[in-house]
């Protein structure tokens, strides 16, 4: 899993993708035909239909994999030379204490301080510290050494290796790198449409960069790919684990942004059953996805997400179970092969 | 010696109080370099004598820095998952998130996992997750788990050193481990350029966070004619209202209060200024917190001191230094020994008016 590594590693916060697009681009290249870049930075590939199929199929499909993660942002210099930051996209503020982070395009190290806990008072160790009484730390102490090095507007990523751990791997923004890995393994198969595959921007900061790439793709249908929520750890209440490790790819039937497409869906589950490939349900109801820009793009396009389970995702570092990645590539696969006019039409 | 390399290999390696090995080893390996002998104590300390050229009987000087460190230790395994319990003063606060080596019956990696917010109930979200509620995951099914970990292992902190802006550095352990290579950086000055005739032992100290039983049983065992202590204090944040800490690179804080021999104190500084080394004031009206608390009442007494290094962020894995500090206090320490003769001892014992 090197690509998975290397896309873990990079850093990409919303509206900042250029070093995911770079990595992606060299990766998939010599699998497409054709590829640009649009106004807001999605990076959008094709590869030609390369068979004939027997039933017709439609002549566009989209597949979409965000490239960007949550992150911070830094919004003050202070005079002692300290960050104040918020988040770009959703991160609990009860995550950054003592963490290390990376600051703007030099990636200068910082690290997010708190008062020891020797001078904490009883009060203050059941306060959750708010975004504005954190600060990151460079290791300066003025102002204007610290804007000699950083400059509010600047984003900050977590630092954290990706390693694998026999059959599993930790890391950080699988969310969706995760995605990202899977789509660049599709482009290696033969399909009898023209596939584009997009890489999208700002998906975290409101599916900003799926909507305009339907728009200019135009797909017969859609498939979003991403690295959803295992929440499948011990908890004091008997609540749903949304996915759970292990369990094989995640379909959505529905979530906060769409419905899936029933015929898109039936389908996919087909596929893994005919193929042995095991699969989950999303806990309807839980998140959201590209597909849910894309599915209302234009007169609407028949969409569906298909995603690989990761525990503790938005944090400094997730967890995912590697054969969970090479079910969902399978089942993708599988799925746009199969993909016939029949199952995006209607229910009649 | 180089500080920050030194540092780096000791932050890195993992030493919970009781279970230092791994940094004895690193100690010993140093501080060999620099000292005529090195021997393992049995309680777990490190001793490094580095004789003087004194007529035997010589005056001892004991310098103190502890090798252990805070850490976590597995309470109970549920459904392969690992609650955890402090070993040391740990704000929960800081836990999620962060990754760790489980020390079961091989080392583990392990993340202290966040729920993301999407699954979290508006109610729970705006809390402070309880210690009780954290869970270790090791990435191995539960029948693994029970294999490899056993309630009562410990669980430390995985944190690669960070160097930040110039000789700033943060990381993990550096509570007390920067007292340690303060002792390796006066005896390796000592080495080079200071002529001395008291015996200087140079103690890494076990267990400093729970009981200091390193410095009690070493010092017992050494009886020195003085004891330093070399620890962390506060730093200083610049805010106002930023009391009791000490400014990071402002040199090392040199302890005063009943903790510490005033002459010692007055020695100290005396040092300090004719070697133009910067240094600070740091009262310390109770307990020191350090291992000169324990090496000042052994046997019939010992005149002790107290050396602090400014650190930032104490007790979590980004706890941070400025170098600079780290080998003043050494070179600080290396000149007040060289200055150490007979009359020394005289000063040391208080007088009554009467006798003058």
């Amino acid at each position: 899993m090197t690509l998975l590594k290397e896309l873990s590693e990079a850093r990409g916060v919303s509206g900042r993708e250029g070093e995911i697009r770079s990595i992606l681009f060299r990766h998939v290249r010599e699998h497409i035909d054709e590829h640009r870049v649009d106004a807001l930075g999605n990076l959008i590939v094709v590869r030609k239909a390369r068979v004939s199929a027997a039933t017709p199929v439609p002549r566009k499909v989209m597949l979409a994999a965000h490239m960007d993660e949550v992150g911070l942002m830094i919004t003050e210099i202070t005079k002692n030379g300290l960050l104040r930051f918020q988040p770009s996209g959703g991160i609990d503020p009860r995550l950054l204490l003592a963490k290390k982070v990376l600051i703007g395009d030099n990636k200068v190290p910082g690290v997010i301080g708190v008062k020891p806990i020797h001078k904490l008072k009883a009060e203050e160790m059941n306060q959750v510290l708010k975004y504005e009484q954190m600060a990151i730390d460079i290791g300066v102490t003025s102002q204007s050494a610290a804007e000699g090095l950083t400059h509010v507007g600047d984003y900050a990523t977590f630092d954290t290796a990706y390693e694998e751990l026999g059959p599993f791997a930790k890391g950080k923004a699988f969310d969706d790198r995760a995605g990202c890995a899977v789509l660049a393994e599709i482009l290696k198969a033969d399909y009898p449409f023209d596939l584009y595959a997009v890489f999208t921007v700002q998906e975290e900061v409101g599916l900003r960069g799926a909507r305009v790439a339907a728009y200019s793709v135009a797909p017969d249908c859609a498939i979003a790919l991403e690295g959803t929520i295992a929440d499948d750890v011990p908890k004091k209440k008997d609540v749903s684990p949304t996915s759970q490790l292990g369990g094989g790819p995640v379909l959505t039937v529905m979530d906060r942004s769409f419905i899936a497409h029933p015929g898109m869906l039936r389908h996919a589950i087909s596929v893994a059953e005919k193929h042995g490939i095991p699969y989950q349900f999303k806990q309807p109801g839980i998140g959201g996805t590209d597909a849910g820009a894309i599915h209302l793009t234009r007169e609407g396009i028949p969409s569906l997400t298909i995603a690989v389970p990761c525990r503790y995702i938005h944090s400094p570092v997730a967890l995912l179970y590697l054969q969970d990645f090479e079910h969902t590539v399978n089942l993708v696969r599988e799925t746009l092969r199969t993909l016939t006019l029949d199952i995006i039409r209607p229910e009649s | 010696m180089d500080c920050k390399e030194f540092l780096q290999r000791l932050s890195e390696a993992a030493g919970p109080s009781g279970y230092e090995r791994a940094i004895r080893e690193l100690v010993a390996e140093e501080f060999r370099r620099y000292a005529h002998e090195v021997q393992m104590h049995k309680m777990g300390s490190v001793i490094a004598l580095r004789r003087g050229e004194g007529q035997e009987p010589r005056r001892r000087i004991m310098l103190a820095g502890h090798m252990d460190e805070v850490a976590l230790m597995v309470s109970k395994i549920e459904d392969g998952f690992l609650h955890v319990a402090q070993v040391g003063g740990i704000d929960p606060r800081i836990l999620p998130g962060q990754e760790v080596i489980v020390h079961g019956r091989r080392e583990l990696p392990g993340i202290i996992g966040a729920r993301p917010p999407h699954v979290l109930a508006a109610e729970d979200r705006d809390k402070v997750i309880p210690l009780h509620e954290l869970l270790v995951d090791v990435a191995l099914p539960p029948d693994q788990v029970e294999q490899w970990v056993r309630v009562g292992d410990l669980v430390t902190f995985r944190r690669p050193f960070i160097p930040l802006q110039k000789d700033w550095v943060a990381g993990k352990s550096f509570d007390d481990r920067v007292g340690v290579v303060v002792v390796g950086e006066c005896l390796s000055n000592l080495a080079e350029r200071w002529k001395h005739n008291w015996d200087v032992y140079g103690v890494a100290t076990c267990q400093e966070e729970v009981t200091f039983l390193g410095a009690i049983t070493t010092t017992y065992g050494i009886r020195p004619d003085i004891g330093i202590a070399i620890d962390v204090t506060f730093g200083a944040m610049g805010d106002s209202g930023d009391g009791d800490t000490f400014q990071m690179g402002g040199g090392p804080a040199i302890g005063f209060g009943p903790n510490v021999h005033p002459k010692i104190y007055e020695m100290l500084v005396e040092t300090a200024k004719k070697l133009e080394i910067p240094y600070q004031v740091e009262p310390l009206p109770r307990g020191s917190g350090t291992d000169a608390w324990a090496m000042q009442v052994s046997r019939e007494g010992i005149p002790t001191g107290v050396i602090g290094v400014p650190l930032r962020y104490m007790h979590t894995p980004v706890e941070t230094v400025c170098v600079a500090d780290i080998e003043r206090a050494g070179r600080l320490l290396a000149a007040f020994i060289a200055g150490l003769d007979e009359s020394t001892m005289e000063q040391l014992t208080p007088r009554l008016d009467a006798d003058v």
